[in-house]
């Protein structure tokens, strides 16, 4: 088989294939229309969490990635030696609150259907959780205790991956946007156009995340990926008062949720820096990059309800960013079912950082035809409930055609973005 | 009645109020600071008034004039110590958010205006260059020692060493001398070539800007009359001391302003002073989606207008032009927020006003604009982010290792800009040092160093406590097929 692959897109998921590829002996180009790591995977808060992972496919994947990430820790610090950035990888636990006896019943319901799949969840009086956690709201009346659930600073951990398949051979090559397909005779993908030329490959790997479906179409195939937009608040340094991954209970209804209405959850932490992280929003805006400050103002509240604390501290920044949403809540990582040649490792919503490392090492084994660490065919792009948001015919929903690269290429790039 | 909010009440702020005001409009002034006047006419509070402060003051007269105009208007509203904390982009126009009070106050008054017409005379602050030594007490901003000056009546230091570039160094030796400090020199990086080229070409067109050139004659003749050396071609490039500035080197420079090796020289002083120029306060035009020049200022036509429509920009955010620009600036922007004739009137002598007064200021560029020698400066221990104290050393460290040459990754890798001051001071700096131009996604997630959504810190409490409002969706739900 052509052992070439281009990898598009340089965050957390596309350095994670770049390094199983690359390292399994593959040929790796990785492109990036911006700079690595400057998307997606520089927005969010670098969860790796089982939490908020309910039985199923996406907590298989969870399971293993976190197995992944300890590993990773190590490998890439050995690699790549004490002066490269740490990845900051923490195992420092999740604690997930309630404040109603309603709220407390949903909890350990849900906990005991993770701990039936192999999650370590420990439910946990009131007093146990401010014994984890002083300076919880008075109002807290139960929680439940997840050990698993760690943290990477995900830059540097998408820097660090790339580093490590440039050493196992990969090239990586920012400013470099994917304009159209290069096709062969028989239809099969041999390549993509980008503004900096043609690059020809065996293999396309689609890691775009939340662009993924605009890149699919250039290509010739399509993606139901959407942009799904988060905010993060960042306070000012100061003494570390929180230990943990702290969430309010709403926070697995709001990752669940396929409703396109602003949905909030308090997820608070602190970082290293002496910083504290205060999570999470939900809106489905498009790219709409414009702030919103009543959303703030919702996560501060939410953020207060837990830590009153916090009232006094100061925000110094906040940023946004776009999660790549699939329909069915879970990643497409596989083959393209129709174009030959085109692949993807997309689509994990909040969840990419705590994912890559298996994402990567799944589609680097279904790709080389080596035995994978889970079931691939739960994330096939085929998958049955991704079938009913297919278009019957791919090319009808093509902007342009995909017959001759360079006239795909003029296509693709006059077209507006929504 | 149009409604006008004007962000900023310096030089440009003030006359954009008042020509809104004289032009039929409600008039909103917002400003940070708890007086009118801005960083250029910055002075004593009321309740402890300086005799003498129009001698520390050009044009302290113009300022009177404008306060007191304000003050008498009917449809204007001051409102002081009021922080823009956000900018909202509607479909149409824009909502500020904003919160009333000390900055560090607990339950400040939230307000939120929804204008017709808004400008932005957010005003500049001085950058400074890093420099070894330059975190040690002692080392002053050249601003913050002029904020101390006019503010407080408070000397910096006894033996004070004023070093830099710019017209800015003048006026801020003349008010450390007004407060008693001994200034032992003005050292100037804009060698004599690059002053001549900037200054003297054209000279025709210095005659319009005759009010600027008679400011500055006034300051050097305060400096020959204490008998201060100015001395073009010099920087401090290193500060000493043991826990406090105790004495500086200062070296001549090349016309990169890059150290002529054997003309160094130590000088003690207990104080040092240093601008190397002004980065506007981008934030709120940035969030209006206001466009940028490639310089990095608003970019405006001839009536002052934005980008944007319903957003108007005057003084230094347009371009570092002085006091005198941005007075006219603000005359034009106010008149064309109100909905008035640019072209007839006051405003088209204020329009005359600013273009000799934009000549002023490419001069300015021309002759003290940075150039890239400074780096030479560094040592792999100089700290170039101060809050996290990030060396140069491990900037280039982490650039070469991660084969990153982008400020946002290398901001999160060596922490660089990411400490309370929020790259302020430090940003365009290590935008420098990681050579120049970015990809850019033209998005939120463009690495834009001038880019805070939040303008200023915001107490939680203040956030959790704004009114809930229903929530809009900027965008109809795209169909998912």
């Amino acid at each position: 088989m052509a052992a070439d692959v281009v990898i598009v897109g340089a965050g957390i998921v596309g350095a994670a294939c770049a390094r199983a590829l690359a390292r399994a002996g593959a040929r790796v180009t990785v492109l990036d229309r911006g700079a690595a790591a400057s998307a997606t995977s520089a927005h969010g808060e670098g969860n790796l969490l089982v939490s908020d992972k309910g039985p199923g496919p996406e907590l298989e994947l969870a399971k293993v990635s976190l197995h992944g990430w300890a590993r990773l820790a190590d490998e890439l610090a050995d690699e790549l030696g004490p002066r490269f950035p740490s990845i900051e990888h923490e195992a420092k636990g999740g604690l997930v609150v309630v404040t109603s006896a309603d709220g407390l019943d949903g909890l350990r319901g849900f906990a005991e259907t993770q701990r039936a799949a192999g999650v370590e969840a420990v439910e946990v009086s009131a007093e146990r959780a401010r014994g984890l956690e002083p300076d919880l709201a008075a109002g807290v009346v139960g929680a439940v205790y997840y050990p698993q659930d760690a943290q990477v600073q995900p830059v540097a951990a998408a820097e660090a991956l790339l580093a490590s398949a440039r050493r196992a051979g990969a090239v990586v090559r920012t400013g470099a946007e994917v304009t159209g397909p290069l096709l062969g005779a028989d239809g099969r993908l041999t390549g993509v156009v980008t503004t900096q030329g043609e690059v020809p490959a065996g293999d396309v790997v689609v890691a775009a995340g939340p662009w993924s479906a605009e890149v699919a179409e250039r290509l010739g195939s399509w993606i139901p990926v959407r942009p799904r937009r988060g905010m993060v608040l960042v306070t000012t340094p100061m003494e570390q008062r929180i230990r943990h991954k702290v969430y309010d209970g709403d926070y697995f209804a709001a990752t669940q949720s396929a409703g396109a209405e602003l949905q909030t959850s308090a997820v608070i932490e602190s970082t290293r820096g002496g910083t504290v992280l205060i999570g999470s929003s939900r809106e489905q805006v498009g790219f709409d990059d414009r702030l919103r400050a009543a959303v703030l103002a919702e996560m501060a509240r939410r953020a207060v309800a837990v830590f009153p604390f916090l009232a006094r501290t100061n925000v110094m920044r906040s940023y946004l960013g776009f999660r790549p949403y699939m329909p069915d809540h879970l990643p497409a990582i596989g083959p393209d079912p129709e174009l030959d040649g085109l692949w993807f490792a997309t689509g994990h919503e909040g969840a990419g950082v705590g994912l890559a490392p298996a994402t990567g090492d799944l589609l680097a084994a279904t790709m080389l035809r080596l035995a994978p660490a889970v079931d691939p065919s739960a994330y096939a792009v085929d998958r049955p409930t991704l079938r009913n948001h297919r278009p019957a015919d791919v090319s009808d929903v093509q902007g342009t055609g995909v017959t001759r690269a360079s006239d795909t290429s003029r296509g693709a790039r006059g077209e507006a973005r929504t | 009645m149009r409604h006008v909010v004007v962000v900023g009440a310096g030089p440009a702020g003030l006359a954009a109020a008042r020509a809104a005001a004289d032009g039929g409009a409600r008039v909103t002034l917002l400003d940070s600071a708890d007086g009118l006047g801005g960083q250029y006419w910055r002075h004593m509070p009321a309740e402890r008034p300086a005799e003498r402060e129009h001698l520390l003051h050009h044009r302290w007269t113009t300022f009177g004039e404008l306060r007191d105009a304000l003050a008498a208007h009917p449809a204007v509203t001051v409102v002081p110590s009021a922080q823009v904390w956000s900018l909202e982009r509607l479909e149409y126009g824009a909502r500020l958010n904003v919160l009333v009070g000390e900055p560090d106050g607990v339950g400040r008054e939230a307000l939120v205006l929804e204008p017709d017409a808004l400008v932005l005379a957010t005003g500049a602050h001085d950058r400074t260059l890093p420099f070894p030594g330059w975190q040690l007490p002692g080392v002053y901003s050249a601003g913050a020692a002029q904020a101390l000056a006019k503010g407080e009546r408070v000397a910096v230091g006894r033996r004070v060493v004023v070093a830099g570039a710019g017209p800015f160094l003048l006026p801020v030796a003349s008010s450390l001398l007004q407060t008693g400090a001994s200034v032992l020199g003005v050292h100037e990086a804009a060698g004599l070539g690059a002053l001549g080229r900037g200054w003297l070409s054209r000279p025709w067109e210095l005659a319009g800007a005759a009010g600027k050139a008679g400011e500055l004659a006034g300051y050097v003749r305060d400096l020959v009359r204490h008998r201060v050396p100015w001395r073009p071609g010099e920087a401090v490039i290193a500060a000493h001391g043991d826990g406090q500035v105790e004495a500086v080197t200062i070296a001549r420079l090349d016309e990169r302003w890059a150290r002529v090796p054997g003309t160094e020289r130590q000088v003690e002083a207990d104080a040092v002073c240093v601008s190397h120029g002004f980065t506007p306060r981008l934030e709120l035009a940035i969030a209006a989606g206001c466009a940028l020049s490639a310089s990095r200022f608003v970019v405006v036509d001839a009536a002052q207008a934005t980008s944007v429509a319903g957003v108007w920009a005057a003084g230094e955010i347009t371009g570092i032009g002085g006091a005198d620009a941005a007075l006219a600036e603000g005359a034009v922007a106010g008149t064309a927020a109100a909905g008035g004739d640019t072209g007839a009137g006051p405003a088209l002598v204020a329009g005359r006003a600013r273009t000799r007064a934009r000549g002023f200021a490419a001069r300015i560029e021309a002759a003290h604009g940075i150039r890239g020698g400074w780096v030479g400066w560094l040592r792999d221990d100089t700290a170039v982010c101060r809050c996290e104290e990030t060396t140069y050393g491990r900037i280039r460290e982490v650039a070469e290792l991660t084969g990153s040459r982008e400020t946002r990754s290398v901001k999160l890798t060596s922490r660089a800009g990411l400490g309370p001051c929020q790259a302020r001071m430090c940003g365009r700096t290590l935008q420098e040092l990681l050579g120049g131009p970015e990809p850019s996604l033209g998005t939120a997630l463009a690495p834009a160093v001038d880019r805070r959504p939040l303008v200023v810190p915001v107490r939680l409490g203040d956030l959790a406590a704004l009114p809930q409002r229903p929530q809009q969706s900027p965008n109809p739900q795209e169909n998912p097929t």
